[in-house]
């Protein structure tokens, strides 16, 4: 199995191991609901190593990139700037998403999932051999995600001087680059904070500065629950390959005024044409029990499937996301083991800055 | 390395028996079990007089990662269950063989207690 420069640290945390896609990441450090809580209320901070980083070099690498991502690299203007997008296929399916960054003119830089490192690397390398550009992957670099209320102000600890100076004035989706350092006012949590990309060798001691600072380790088991509660998408349970954005609560991310002529854009109209079938919903489950991927759901509209589910430590109930019917709302009912549970649907995401959002309770 | 207590048994799908006299038994399920499962947080408990057989699934344990099932060790009536989980399923992480106990069975067939796993052979069971 793969290992993060941050392999031995986890283990003198106390981390308990698991696999992730070929990599033995840490699930948890003993109590995945305290990480939980811990970012929430203070800050925390992910090994996020095992994400794949590419940069796109080249006279075509916007030209290549409107081609490639459904979201539309014409946003990206000034350097730093990030941009969520989705890659697809030809029918219009999701490959992989992705953060992708504007660095200059002639180089992005695009932050992809690991479990599907190969395949996004080989679409890459297909879809490019038509345009002048390189792609290079970025083994060397270690990824530390610091998130929560108290985030930046401890992350920033770790800086002086100019570079400081920067970091502290990124907006939100902002990224700022000095060589091999790149820390990026984005994450996965529904909190502010870095996404702070070094070189491998220099992880460990930022790691430990961190620590220092109080930011507390959390596994990979409390990111789940932390995007869940945010309404973020994961990539291989809320869409994948086989459905469209338009019916993955990522219709926002797909930018189709123009006649740009993305992959998958003739799908995704005749889907428009033929009117969209479900949507991506989240719901609350009212009395006790858990929500889990791959229940079915039962609505007045028809039936669907929770796609993630778990338990909220924010807000004390089970929360899933779920595919059903576009047109169903209000009150639905879940199978959980034999039995229908009952369920309200809502829209996402759940929990924004530490707080229930409106309507979620 | 996980906590077996001398004082009681086992059984390989990692439930704990505790004997406490006239054929009544406290289960529960081991520190290994809870440590692998995760945060605990929600806890489905039996019915108090439902009668199960040896190794019927008869509660469901849900943590973060995962639902699994608790089975019966024995064969008997279920007489009464832990109701302080309702509000605290993290009691099982925190106190396994204590607080954290599920549910307490009146067995119909003491010769099933002979196939439960001593202290020692749970712990083997663990280091394979």
């Amino acid at each position: 199995m793969r290992k993060t420069p941050l392999h031995d640290a986890h283990l003198a945390a106390g981390a308990r191991m698991v696999d992730f896609s070929g990599w033995e990441m840490p699930i948890n450090y003993g109590s995945q609901i305290e990480e939980h809580n811990h970012v929430r209320n203070s800050a925390g901070m992910f090994d996020v190593s095992h994400m794949t980083v590419v940069d796109v070099q080249g006279d075509q690498a916007r030209a290549f990139l409107s081609k490639l991502l459904a979201n539309d690299v014409v946003k990206l203007q000034t350097p730093g700037k990030a941009l969520y997008s989705c890659m697809l296929n030809e029918a219009g399916g999701v490959i992989d998403d992705m953060i992708a960054y504007f660095i200059s003119e002639n180089w992005f830089r695009l932050v992809v999932n690991a479990a599907t490192r190969d395949k996004g690397l080989a679409w890459l390398e297909r879809q490019g051999a038509a345009f002048s550009i390189a792609v290079t992957e970025h083994h060397e670099l270690a990824v530390i995600a610091v998130q929560g209320p108290k985030a930046r102000d401890k992350a920033q600890t770790l800086f002086s001087g100019s570079q400081l100076a920067a970091i502290n004035e990124l907006k939100p989706f902002t990224a700022y680059s000095d060589y091999d350092l790149f820390v990026a006012r984005t994450g996965y949590t529904g909190e502010d904070g870095y996404e702070i990309l070094m070189p491998a060798g220099e992880a460990t001691d930022f790691w430990n500065r961190l620590q220092a600072e109080g930011v507390a380790p959390c596994g990979l088991g409390a990111r789940d629950t932390l995007r869940l509660e945010a309404g973020m998408n994961l990539y291989g349970q809320d869409m994948d390959e086989d459905v469209t954005p338009l019916v993955s609560g990522l219709g926002w991310t797909v930018a189709m005024k123009d006649d740009r002529q993305f992959i998958g854009r003739q799908a995704l109209e005749q889907q428009k044409r033929e009117g969209i079938p479900q949507k991506l919903a989240g719901l609350v489950l009212e009395g006790r029990g858990v929500l889990r991927p791959g229940q079915t759901v039962v609505t007045e509209a028809g039936e669907g499937v929770t796609t993630s589910g778990g338990f909220s430590p924010t807000l004390q109930r089970a929360i899933a996301l779920a595919r059903i019917p576009v047109r169903a709302e209000g009150a639905c009912d879940v199978e959980i083991r034999g039995k229908y549970l009952q369920a309200r649907i809502v829209k996402p995401p759940f929990v924004r800055n530490g707080k229930p959002c409106d309507g979620i309770l | 390395m996980s906590e077996i207590p001398a004082e009681l048994l086992y059984r390989e799908s990692h439930e704990w028996v505790r004997d406490e006299g006239n054929g009544v038994l406290v289960v529960g399920i081991s520190d290994h079990a809870q440590a692998a499962l995760g945060d605990m947080v929600y806890i489905e408990l039996p019915e108090p007089g439902m009668s199960y057989e040896q190794g019927d699934a008869c509660a469901v344990v849900e943590s973060v990662k995962a639902a699994s099932d608790a089975y019966a060790p024995v064969t008997g009536e279920i007489i009464e269950v832990n109701g302080a989980l309702e509000d605290a399923p993290e009691l099982v992480n925190n106190d396994p063989y204590g607080d954290g106990w599920l549910f307490m069975v009146q067995m119909s067939i003491p010769d099933e207690m002979e196939g439960l796993l001593t202290p020692e052979a749970y712990a083997d069971l663990q280091d394979d």
